[in-house]
């Protein structure tokens, strides 16, 4: 019964996603824009010394895996609120379907989306020209890492939607997620940042974590601190994100 | 009929409206801020890169690039709320309403311009707090400065006449992208001897390298390439005013 209700939920998510150019195209293409003119752009950095890679693109070919799940939180977040919006949760909360199953079949789909948009990013760095260090026994564990790091996201944008039930408060959060995108090692090593209090920001933001699991596997091999550190943060964001959405739940599906 | 009571009215409309909502006022002053933050601090290392030359330090170097972005997206906004306008019916009543409809344009070209002043005057004093070195004298500055503001024109020009012919705030991504890909494809990170492949191929023909170019070298009191850059700044503000008052016309044909 409940996993026929999140297949069910899941199947919409998936469904009202796709069926939404706006919503499938930006995920995939602006990333990559990004990745493509940073990737040119800044080369030159790689012959700085202690610069783990000479590509730049191999270097920045994580940042779009963490923009794609920022992308997907507020897409996430923007569809649940319209569904509060819309008194579609009304009407669900008048329906035998669990809460718990709502939520768990939303997120199967940003999940399900998420390690697409991964897929696809591989794709392109592999087309690019960028290696994959840790050989073909990293990808799984990249998608997975994918999947995890949506499972995050996409729960800490279900929690802002159910939190304040508009879509336009979700969408206001996006300058939010891009600071914590840009103040952290998506453009240089840290060890290499030359401005103290940039690179102690960086430190302190998980964002840097994800991008340096994500990297290694691209451009180190098999790094056990980073790949630790990594699913460390983003088992954490996951367990967080999820226990708020969770709590809020119940709120918006109480029967009036 | 004057243009002015027209210009002015408008004018002060739109800047009213900025000033007094933090959902328009607080992008327009944090979004340039936070990307000189995130390059001119994330990046600094950059100018170790072998034949990096540029003596003022990063700091300085990115500045121009942020003090153009600004002014270009500074218009790009305005253009936002052309848009708005249109959509929500209050430019048709100002169409009808209005002795000079010349006015209006030039009203939003005002707001547009005290909008980035904002920017432009806040983002001098972080970047002389963390530290920017300044070569360049007043004259020097009032180029630089100068050069941002045919930077701004040209932004809100492109926007207007995309928001006037199709009159939908939907039209965003067509204002806002050309102009993002036109500013990221110059020479944003290093200069343009240090780019290699595509990218130095597409900022050789990219009227904004050349901009940016002469806006890094009047900041270091060394202007060089300032009259081309003025001439191409001069020529993309004529051809863009022409194109944002073809769409006014069209949608005084519209209206």
């Amino acid at each position: 019964m409940f996993a026929t209700q999140v297949g069910a939920v899941a199947q919409r998510s998936l469904r009202r996603t796709l069926r939404q150019p706006a919503n499938v195209i930006p995920p995939l293409v602006f990333p990559v824009a990004l990745m493509a003119v940073n990737a040119a752009g800044l080369q030159a950095s790689t012959l700085l010394p202690g610069f783990p890679t000479d590509s730049f693109l191999a270097f920045a070919l994580a940042v779009p895996f963490i923009q794609g799940a920022l992308f997907s939180t507020l897409n996430a977040g923007t569809d649940l609120a319209r569904d509060i919006q819309t008194g579609f949760l009304n009407r669900l909360s008048l329906t035998p379907l669990r809460g718990s199953a709502l939520l768990a079949g939303h997120l199967t789909g940003v999940v399900v989306l998420g390690v697409a948009q991964a897929v696809f990013y591989i794709s392109v760095g592999l087309i690019a020209g960028a290696g994959f260090a840790a050989g073909p026994a990293g990808i799984p564990v990249l998608l997975a890492f994918a999947a995890l790091v949506s499972l995050g996201f996409g729960a800490l944008g279900s929690y802002f939607a159910l939190r304040s039930g508009s879509g336009e408060t979700v969408q206001g959060l996006f300058p939010v997620f891009f600071v914590f995108l840009f103040i952290s090692s998506m453009n240089a090593p840290r060890d290499l940042m030359a401005v103290d209090w940039f690179r102690t920001l960086a430190t302190l933001n998980p964002v840097s974590y994800l991008l340096e699991c994500v990297r290694s596997l691209i451009i180190t091999g098999w790094d056990p601190r980073a790949l630790t550190l990594g699913l460390g943060v983003a088992v954490a964001i996951a367990a967080v994100a999820l226990a708020l959405a969770s709590r809020e739940l119940p709120r918006r599906m109480t029967r009036t | 009929m004057s243009v002015w009571p027209v210009a002015r009215g408008v004018a002060w409309r739109v800047i009213h409206n900025v000033v007094r909502t933090p959902g328009l006022l607080l992008p327009t002053l944090l979004f340039p801020l936070f990307f000189f933050v995130a390059f001119a601090g994330g990046l600094n290392q950059v100018q170790q890169v072998p034949g990096f030359e540029f003596d003022e330090g990063y700091t300085a170097f990115q500045f121009c690039f942020v003090l153009l972005q600004s002014a270009a997206f500074g218009g790009v906004f305005t253009g936002f709320g052309v848009a708005r306008d249109f959509e929500g019916g209050f430019a048709d009543r100002l169409l009808l309403a209005s002795p000079n409809r010349t006015g209006i344009l030039l009203g939003y070209f005002l707001a547009a311009a005290v909008r980035w002043g904002m920017v432009a005057t806040l983002l001098p004093v972080i970047a002389v707090a963390a530290g920017m070195q300044v070569g360049g004298g007043p004259v020097d500055i009032v180029g630089l400065y100068t050069l941002a503001l045919f930077v701004n024109i040209a932004g809100f020009a492109w926007a207007a006449g995309i928001a006037m012919r199709f009159r939908t705030v939907q039209a965003g991504p067509l204002m806002q992208m050309p102009v993002f890909l036109l500013l990221f494809f110059a020479p944003v990170y290093v200069p343009l001897e240090l780019l290699t492949g595509w990218i130095e191929a597409v900022a050789s023909v990219n009227p904004v390298t050349y901009l940016l170019e002469a806006a890094r070298s009047l900041i270091a009191g060394e202007p060089t390439g300032v009259a081309l850059a003025f001439a191409l700044a001069f020529a993309l503000v004529a051809v863009l005013i022409l194109w944002a008052l073809l769409g006014l016309r069209r949608a005084e044909a519209g209206a």
